[in-house]
């Protein structure tokens, strides 16, 4: 895993050095002396994509670590993407609690060994009824319960409808803990176990990293990837499309590889709320568990008895 | 109660130095404080990875004793200003008994909410970033309403009691004697003085009522205001607020009974009190009685779903030793005792409010702990440790010394300042003398 994500963290910055460079090309040289200092040619040349695909030469002494990127302000982050109202929508005929989703926003968020933002339930109504697997993430429900019991403001409503948590001001009550009734928030009992260059980084709501001791922490729509136009990371890992993520209000929701209005496919695959009496409304729809890609089988259940005897 | 001349109520009443028993008492009490320390600075340091408190159940034996000490400090407002304002003469030697145990409870509430905090560094961001939304805020405002309140319905009837005191230079000692004259030097025995400080503590007493009614109403909306069963209840203030009676009075019973024995009050804390007292805590314990079947029938009835897990964890499930045991000594065997005449009299009142305060004190537990344990998805993809609790040292040394610390509040306060009321005592003897004269 640490190796993937150096070598993923080389790679990127590489590429940003790349398209800088082939940015710069069009109207001056981006190495001018008077911006870089000296800089002199080791003669020794590292390869790079490009943004275009294209594999280019660079010489090594060009190359700098590339700075923590500035993210978004406090202030920003707490007013969210204008013009935007994000949901989520949950196929529950497509899960086999594969788990992708919960491996890599557990590795993106560098979330604490055992506890996951992104929970797999095998649900069972009642005796007599279909048995499914349930994906959960934060509901970011539009009445947040948690929320409105925060003394400090530290978990927030955006305009853009995503729920946050400011880890930097976070006291630790546990109020938003117990007002959630999807159970979606975690907390960090002790010191997280994070790499030191990614637990030094200054906090960002939007990337909820680095996670701290005392603090809460939950599921967060990666607004950092929605921002640079991405998808929040659970959406692109499932490999069985489970998952569609997009903008209420462009009426649009894409998975990666499909994209369906987001009205018409609610309409017509019957799509609800988890605990729509309570009145949280949530922003995450789930499409019933009909016509499905694959049967239930919960091998947790073997697992844990294997366990047992 | 007999004719008493001034100068023997005010040798009898004046505070004592610790006996041997005294000395044991304080020591063992500073131990379990300490352990209590030790505890909370590796809480401090490890963070509350050394509590049992995980996902599921984020609220333990912290957030009971919270309950169980807001609880408490309730019967102040009892003795002094509900008996007070009703004109209720024979609670007079009990009030400042009241009153400190009040104050100790709710400066330890404050207290333990803090130890319960993930990150009681930033305690000031309740402060700086308080949102009013929040029924966390409401708390912070009303219980240190109700400490302040509390402090000074505590002190201004202290004021004669100073100037007595301060009589004494030679008993007092130099470093007591700076205190008395710190706190009552101004007190001159004036009758102005007597109208102002009448008409404040009269102003106080009818403050605080509401002020202890919105302290623990507020608690219990901390629960009330989530959607949980067991905690998704309109009952919920009222629930609280008789059970906190009901537990102060018990304290009371036990405070008279400790007192009365260890300093030899028989004159000043009759049998007659426990009489009266036994009969309101049996008052109490049959009100919150009623509260309880509200709380429990009525959904028992119905038995949604969502109750029906918790309903059955108390009634039958992993929790019935509790629920019963708590039942029982909070409310059924005290009633059972207290109802006769027999029962109460001190040994058996004193029991009996024993039963009541462990019995209130499971009660809370009860309150916190199986709720969450019952959340609305079953608890799915976390570590085993994470779908049961039970109190790790850490807490319970730290739960353990904040009760210790309240009681040394109480200990110490019975050292320094005369624990029955002296100057009333007084005027109360001269009254009731008064017409047994004139016959």
């Amino acid at each position: 895993m640490k190796i993937n994500e150096n070598s993923r963290r080389d790679f990127l910055a590489a590429g940003l050095m790349a398209s800088a460079a082939l940015a710069g090309c069009s109207s001056k040289n981006p190495f001018t002396p008077d911006e870089l200092g000296e800089v002199k040619p080791s003669g020794e040349m590292v390869k790079l994509l490009s943004v275009d695909g294209e594999v280019i030469e660079v010489d090594k002494a060009f190359l700098k670590p590339v700075p923590d990127l500035p993210s978004v302000s406090n202030d920003d982050a707490r007013v969210g993407i204008p013009g935007k109202k994000f949901a989520m929508v949950i196929d529950l005929s497509r899960c086999k609690s594969l788990k992708k989703c919960q491996t890599a926003c557990n590795h993106m968020h560098h979330i604490h060994p055992g506890q996951n933002w992104i929970k797999v339930y095998p649900m069972q109504e009642s005796e007599k009824t279909a048995p499914y697997w349930q994906p959960t993430t934060c509901m970011h429900c539009d009445e947040p319960p948690c929320v409105k019991v925060c003394p400090v403001d530290a978990t927030f409503k955006r305009k853009d409808g995503i729920v946050l948590i400011d880890s930097d001001r976070c006291v630790g009550c546990r109020f938003c803990m117990a007002a959630c009734p999807y159970s979606s928030r975690v907390f960090n009992w002790e010191e997280p176990t994070i790499e030191k260059e990614v637990a030094h980084q200054p906090y960002s709501c939007e990337t909820s990293v680095p996670q701290k001791k005392g603090t809460v922490g939950k599921c967060d729509f990666c607004p950092d990837m929605v921002r640079q136009g991405s998808l929040p990371h659970c959406v692109s890992a499932c490999p069985n499309g489970v998952f569609f993520f997009g903008d209420i209000l462009e009426d649009s929701i894409t998975n990666g590889s499909e994209t369906f209005r987001f009205s018409e496919l609610i309409k017509d695959k019957a799509g609800y709320r988890l605990m729509e009496d309570l009145g949280t409304k949530p922003s995450v729809y789930y499409l019933p568990p009909v016509n499905r890609n694959f049967p239930f089988e919960n091998h947790e259940s073997e697992k844990a008895e294997e366990k047992k005897s | 109660m007999e004719k008493l001349a001034e100068n023997k109520i005010i040798e009898d009443l004046l505070p004592q130095k610790f006996g041997k028993q005294g000395v044991i008492w304080v020591i063992s009490l500073m131990i379990v404080c300490a352990i209590g320390a030790f505890a909370y600075a590796r809480q401090l340091y490890y963070g509350l990875e050394v509590t049992a408190l995980r996902d599921y159940v984020s609220w333990g034996i912290y957030i009971s004793n919270f309950v169980f000490f807001v609880a408490i400090s309730l019967v102040g407002s009892l003795i002094t200003a509900v008996l007070r304002l009703t004109d209720v003469h024979w609670s007079t030697p009990l009030t400042r008994i009241a009153e400190i145990i009040a104050v100790s409870a709710i400066a330890f509430a404050g207290l333990i909410i803090i130890v319960d905090m993930g990150r009681p560094d930033r305690f000031y961001n309740l402060f700086t970033h308080g949102r009013l939304q929040s029924p966390i805020i409401w708390d912070v405002i009303v219980i240190t309403t109700y400490l302040f309140v509390s402090l000074l319905l505590l002190y201004f009837p202290l004021l004669p009691d100073l100037k007595i005191m301060i009589g004494f230079k030679e008993r007092n000692g130099k470093w007591l004697q700076k205190l008395y004259e710190f706190l009552g030097s101004f007190w001159k025995n004036k009758p102005a003085q007597f109208k102002i400080t009448n008409r404040a503590i009269h102003i106080l007493s009818v403050t605080i009522i509401p002020v202890a009614f919105a302290i623990h109403t507020v608690t219990s909306w901390l629960f009330a205001t989530t959607y949980r069963p067991g905690w998704d209840s309109t009952n919920f203030g009222a629930y609280f607020i008789s059970g906190a009676f009901l537990v102060g009075a018990g304290g009371v019973l036990i405070a008279m009974y400790v007192f009365r024995t260890h300093y030899k009050l028989e004159k000043y804390i009759t049998n007659d009190h426990f009489d009266k007292m036994g009969k309101v805590v049996v008052l109490l314990a049959l009100i919150y009685l009623y509260f309880n079947i509200n709380e429990f029938l009525v959904p028992a009835f119905k038995m949604k779903k969502s109750e029906e897990e918790h309903l059955m964890g108390l009634f039958t499930g992993e929790f019935s030793p509790i629920f019963w045991f708590a039942i029982s000594t909070s409310m059924l065997i005290p009633i059972l005792i207290l109802i006769t005449k027999t029962g109460r009299k001190p040994n058996a009142a004193f029991v009996a409010g024993i039963l009541v305060v462990v019995g209130s004190w499971f009660k809370r537990y009860l309150i916190v702990t199986p709720t969450l344990l019952h959340p609305f998805l079953p608890m799915h993809d976390v570590p085993t440790t994470y779908t049961h609790y039970f109190p790790t040292w850490e807490e319970w040394a730290i739960a353990g010394g904040s009760l210790a610390g309240a009681l040394l509040v109480i200990t110490f306060f019975a050292r320094i300042f005369p624990i029955i009321p002296i100057h009333e005592t007084i005027i109360e003897a001269a009254n009731e003398n008064l017409p047994h004269e004139n016959v």
